[in-house]
């Protein structure tokens, strides 16, 4: 197994260890039956969680009078509205609810707008009409200034193309949004250094931004918007600029850093891959419309519409498919029994490509078993090659 | 104007449009249409001109007094107007006292000495000995770039010490290290309100446009009403004439910081004023710098005109030995303007680079260069005491090469009198009065309405009306026939420097070492006064029209070698491949494939030349032209505010005309090609 699985086990692997504090409502419980499709309303997390971060029908339009144009139209206007004014609805309709804790990644072609929405977030633009809720507070509502306190401590950014301050070297950029706090110079460099000891540049501090490597630029990017230990933080395709290979350590590099720090992330990215990679859940975006929330595997299984499916057609079955959802359910009785063997069991959440090994070599038929070790269902080695096989045809 | 003249000029006119109806039916309609309607234009307004006068000429009855009206409003200003508290003049007055203050603390620093009553007794602070200022030059050079730089600075000092000039140049330098601060700051803080909001940035456009177009002596006048004569004045001027690079440059830099830098500054938690002061300004200070050089260069540029109004110093001399023909001294004195011109566009240069690179460890630390320039005042404070010479350079030691300069005019006009006397001849008779002559008799409202057409057909109504408004500014307040001499000292100025500009342009493309050199002749080109050039060409020429046509070739000719220079070598390696390999000769390389491709350039290059042909013009008026750049300089010494602000923009109209034009020519060509912005 190479790094980059064994790494993409560490983060789904439930043996090892999920994030002690990822809410409950992430894990998919495999109780419906077998065969039976995932849908939306099984992830959404109980009441009490509440969200940290919403969006209620938020809209940005792009044109000369947006929020008359909005008003003509009953605050709802059809993309025929738009483009008769040739207006462009950047964000349209967009209601979500991204959880604590969670990685949430937005998804879509360039032009889709999810770039404009993660700016609606936080407030880098306004929306044209539309809730942006932070910790139940109304972000469209509160004033410049304390837009700016709630910037210098609960949120980070990190940006496509770095947006490091070509005029200051390492560690005065990412002791900057502790500057601008008026946190004395001390205390602000000793909190850099350790942030920069974080992302692996210890011994670059002294360096000017033009002195770096893209990757390099992009690490210092990244503890720049974790010196101020965001509550929230907005990646907006910060591997994007990056060549693949770079891109593949720094997405290890990401999940690494997010095992350590739970933050509340929102992640965009045009890289179907990269989502899969490291989503907990995943938002499609086409014309500023979310056509689609769901982890990686709903996507795949129900996909709301062709646009979807078109989008996750190149997507490996087996990499998204976990085993519960190919499973045959087991009967009631047999879910109290133990299985026979620790080598013939798999976990309920485990992606066909991490099981398919272990029943090519074992033979017919696993045992499929939940968090506590019930059996919940079998998964026969034909179905198993049927999603192999059906991924590699595609 | 005798009508036989004026019928043989209509004739040639409609001969020439008959000739060109004849090649169009040859050579397909297309392209010579225009050409032909222009022609036709002028024509037919002419043969209606022979039956309505004021087609013809416009009558001096219908002439606005618009000049008149600005002067009284001036006096009015001046004579009359009350603020409450004071008087507008008490006012303007008080700034001037406020400005002479930090003049006269630079002045006493670098060469007079200050006065200090303190404790009844009477102090003299003395002044900077020589030696501290070669010193602190050389470090400043030292620190900024290197070795090359501190000897360039402290040998370009030590000439303005040997010959003479130290005095004279320090009086300059004082009033250049005070204006240059007051004008970028004042370019700064007009290039980030403009930046701020689209309102700011359109109502100061224009006036950006007009200070820049509008010559300098047209606005010397009232200040020299506002501020009264002197030192102050000329500042006050210098910084008028100086900023609006500055604003440019700083509105440029602050519309080029990436998106993400800002918003990473936003995201950081910015509040405004940290936006501006840690985002904004540190990201665009490389522009900034930029600007701050041509402040600079501006500045020096403006030294020979402010001693008109009262500026002392390097300026004075060279206008005091142009009017007394002492070509030997004022070329002393205009080589001194050059070498601090150079030593303060090296220097600036060079910071904005360091700037630039934004590396530690290059250059030194601040604490160490005012320590360095500590130990350099002490020591030649020390060495002044035991020695004179220091502080004040004897006058006995020094040089002066003035008596070989007049030995070698006097030799040329010996030897030489016929040659230029005879080519100057030969160029008054056969290109300047017939020019000339052809372009007065013109009837005013052909031309217009020729032009008209043009901007219409180029971009649209729009631009009809700008350019319709404009001529009829001209003529209306009087000035037609002077604007029309003009355009013809200009015309002919443009055209052979933008003819001998390809030319060179073309022949040094390609050959990389020649084009370093040219690079490096046309930096020190630019650096130099625009007076420098009037000198030799009235030693060779004599005061008149020629001698203006040689020194705004001479100083026009840059920026179309530099523009075709740029345009020939930024065409495209694949399309020059692809020409190789269809088999192009080197002809036709250039012909068919670079200079069309180059031709946007180049063209911006003429509009260029236009520009630095226009405003030689009007200080050519110092040698005797008839033009309005003559009635500007007129206005300034009779002091007439509202003839000289009235022909001032006059000429800005025509540049403005020309540059619009000019640019829609342009963006129609990058049209035509794809090029489009």
């Amino acid at each position: 197994m190479d790094e980059r699985q064994r790494c993409h086990l560490e983060e789904v692997d439930p043996v090892n260890g999920k994030a002690p504090d990822r809410p409950e409502a992430f894990r998919l419980r495999a109780g419906a039956g077998s065969g039976e499709r995932m849908t939306l309303q099984q992830t959404i997390p109980p009441e009490e969680a509440g969200p940290k971060l919403a969006c209620r029908n938020v809209w940005k339009l792009f044109g000369p009078h947006p929020r008359r144009f909005m008003t003509k139209h009953g605050n709802n206007p059809s993309l025929e509205d738009l483009a008769a004014r040739n207006y462009i609805g950047a964000a349209r309709r967009v209601t979500l609810d991204i959880y604590q804790g969670e990685i949430f990644v937005i998804m879509g072609l360039s032009g889709s707008g999810k770039s404009t929405l993660v700016r609606c977030m936080s407030r880098l633009v306004d929306p044209t009409i539309g809730e942006i809720i932070l910790d139940g507070r109304d972000l469209s509502r509160v004033s410049e200034r304390e837009l700016i306190e709630l910037r210098r401590h609960k949120m980070g950014m990190v940006f496509q193309h770095f947006g490091l301050l070509p005029h200051r070297d390492v560690i005065d950029n990412v002791a900057f949004p502790l500057e601008v706090q008026g946190i004395g110079r001390k205390t602000r460099e000793k909190r850099a250094r350790e942030v920069l000891e974080l992302v692996g540049l210890k011994d670059r501090e002294c360096n000017m931004p033009n002195e770096l490597s893209g990757g390099e630029q992009q690490r210092v990017g990244i503890a720049r918007s974790l010196a101020v230990e965001p509550e929230i933080w907005f990646l907006d395709e910060p591997f994007s600029a990056l060549d693949p290979l770079i891109r593949s350590e720094m997405q290890e590099e990401f999940l690494r850093l997010q095992r350590m720090l739970h933050k509340t992330i929102v992640f965009i990215t045009h890289d179907f891959d990269e989502a899969i990679r490291l989503a907990d859940r995943i938002a499609i975006m086409k014309d500023g419309e979310v056509i689609q929330v769901g982890t990686a595997e709903e996507l795949v299984t129900a996909p709301a519409d062709d646009y979807v499916v078109e989008f996750t057609s190149k997507v490996p079955r087996a990499k998204v498919m976990s085993a519960q959802s190919i499973m045959e359910a087991a009967s009631p009785q047999a879910g109290k029994c133990r299985p026979l063997t620790e080598e013939c069991t798999v976990h309920c959440e485990a992606k066909v490509e991490e099981v398919a090994p272990a029943i090519l070599a074992n033979g017919q038929r696993l045992s499929v078993v939940d968090d506590d070790g019930k059996v919940v269902g079998y998964l026969r080695r034909k179905t198993v090659l049927g999603v192999l096989f059906e991924g590699e045809q595609q | 104007m005798t009508t036989t003249t004026k019928d043989r000029a209509l004739q040639s006119v409609l001969f020439s449009a008959a000739a060109d109806c004849r090649t169009l039916a040859r050579r397909g309609v297309e392209r010579l249409r225009p050409l032909a309607i222009v022609l036709a234009i002028v024509a037919g307004v002419g043969l209606a001109g022979r039956h309505l006068g004021w087609i013809d000429a416009y009558p001096d009855s219908w002439i606005v007094p618009l000049k008149d009206w600005i002067s009284a409003a001036m006096a009015w200003l001046l004579h009359e107007c009350n603020l409450g508290l004071f008087t507008f003049k008490e006012m303007t007055r008080s700034i001037s006292w406020l400005i002479s203050w930090p003049l006269k603390g630079a002045q006493g620093l670098l060469y007079q000495g200050i006065d200090l009553s303190i404790l009844g007794g009477s102090w003299r602070l003395p002044h900077l000995p020589w030696a501290a200022v070669v010193g602190i030059g050389a470090l400043l050079g030292l620190s900024l770039q290197g070795w090359r730089l501190a000897a360039m600075t402290a040998g370009g000092l030590l000439y303005l010490v040997l010959f003479g000039q130290w005095e004279s140049a320090m009086e300059t330098l004082a009033s250049v290290i005070i204006a240059v601060p007051l004008g970028a700051l004042l370019g700064m803080v007009l290039g980030i309100i403009s930046a701020r909001t689209k309102t700011a940035e359109a109502a100061i456009r224009p006036v950006l446009d007009l200070m820049q177009t509008v010559p300098i002596f047209a606005y010397l006048v009232p200040i020299l009403f506002l501020f009264g004569f002197g030192p102050v004045s000329a500042m006050i001027g210098t910084i008028i004439y100086a900023a609006p690079p500055m604003v440019r440059c700083t509105l440029m830099g602050l519309r080029s910081v990436p998106a993400d830098v800002v918003e990473s500054g936003l995201v950081s938690g910015c509040s405004r004023r940290q936006m501006l002061f840690k985002i904004f300004l540190p990201s665009a200070l490389p522009e900034i710098m930029v600007g701050l050089n041509q402040v600079i260069m501006l500045s020096l540029n403006m030294v020979i005109i402010a001693s008109m109004i009262g500026a002392g110093g390097l300026g004075y001399d060279v206008l005091n030995a142009l009017r007394q023909l002492k070509i030997g001294r004022g070329l002393e004195a205009g080589l001194s303007i050059v070498v601090l011109a150079v030593i303060l566009d090296r220097l600036s240069q060079a910071a904005a680079r360091k700037s630039k690179m934004r590396e530690r460890g290059i250059g030194w630390t601040r604490r160490k260069s005012l320590a360095a320039a500590a130990a350099v005042i002490i020591l030649t404070g020390g060495a002044s005491v035991l020695w004179d010479g220091f502080y004040v350079y004897p006058e006995s030691w020094s040089v002066t090469t003035a008596p070989f300069w007049e030995g070698a005019m006097t030799w040329i006009n010996l030897h030489f009198y016929d040659f230029f006397y005879g080519l100057r001849n030969l160029l008054l008779i056969y290109i300047l009065m017939p020019v000339k002559k052809f372009l007065v008799e013109l009837p005013w409202a052909g031309v217009v309405a020729a032009l008209a057409f043009i901007s219409y057909r180029l971009q649209g109504v729009r631009l009809l009306l700008v350019t319709v408004g404009l001529c009829l500014f001209i003529t209306v307040t009087g000035y037609w026939e002077k604007a029309i001499i003009t355009v013809y000292l200009c015309g002919i100025g443009a055209l052979l420097s933008s003819l001998g500009g390809i030319f060179i342009g073309i022949c040094a493309a390609g050959h990389r070492r020649l084009t370093g050199a040219l690079n490096l002749l046309l930096d020190t080109l630019q650096t130099l006064p625009a007076f420098v050039y009037l000198m030799p060409c009235v030693i060779l020429f004599r005061v008149g029209d020629v001698s203006a046509l040689i020194a705004i070739v001479a100083y026009a000719v840059v920026p179309v070698i530099r523009y075709t220079l740029h345009g020939i070598s930024q065409v495209p390696t694949p399309v020059l491949e692809s020409s190789r390999i269809s088999g192009c000769s080197k002809r036709q390389l250039l012909v068919k494939v670079q200079l069309p491709l180059a031709l946007p350039d180049i063209v911006l290059g003429i509009n260029q030349t236009i520009m630095m042909a226009l405003s030689m013009v009007v200080i050519t008026a110092l040698i005797g032209t008839r033009d309005l750049g003559q009635e500007v300089y007129m206005a300034l010494t009779k002091a007439d505010i509202g003839r000289g602000l009235v022909a001032g923009v006059g000429v800005a109209c025509i540049a403005t005309v020309t540059d619009r034009l000019m640019q829609a020519y342009i963006s129609a060509i990058k049209h035509k090609t794809g090029q489009t912005p």
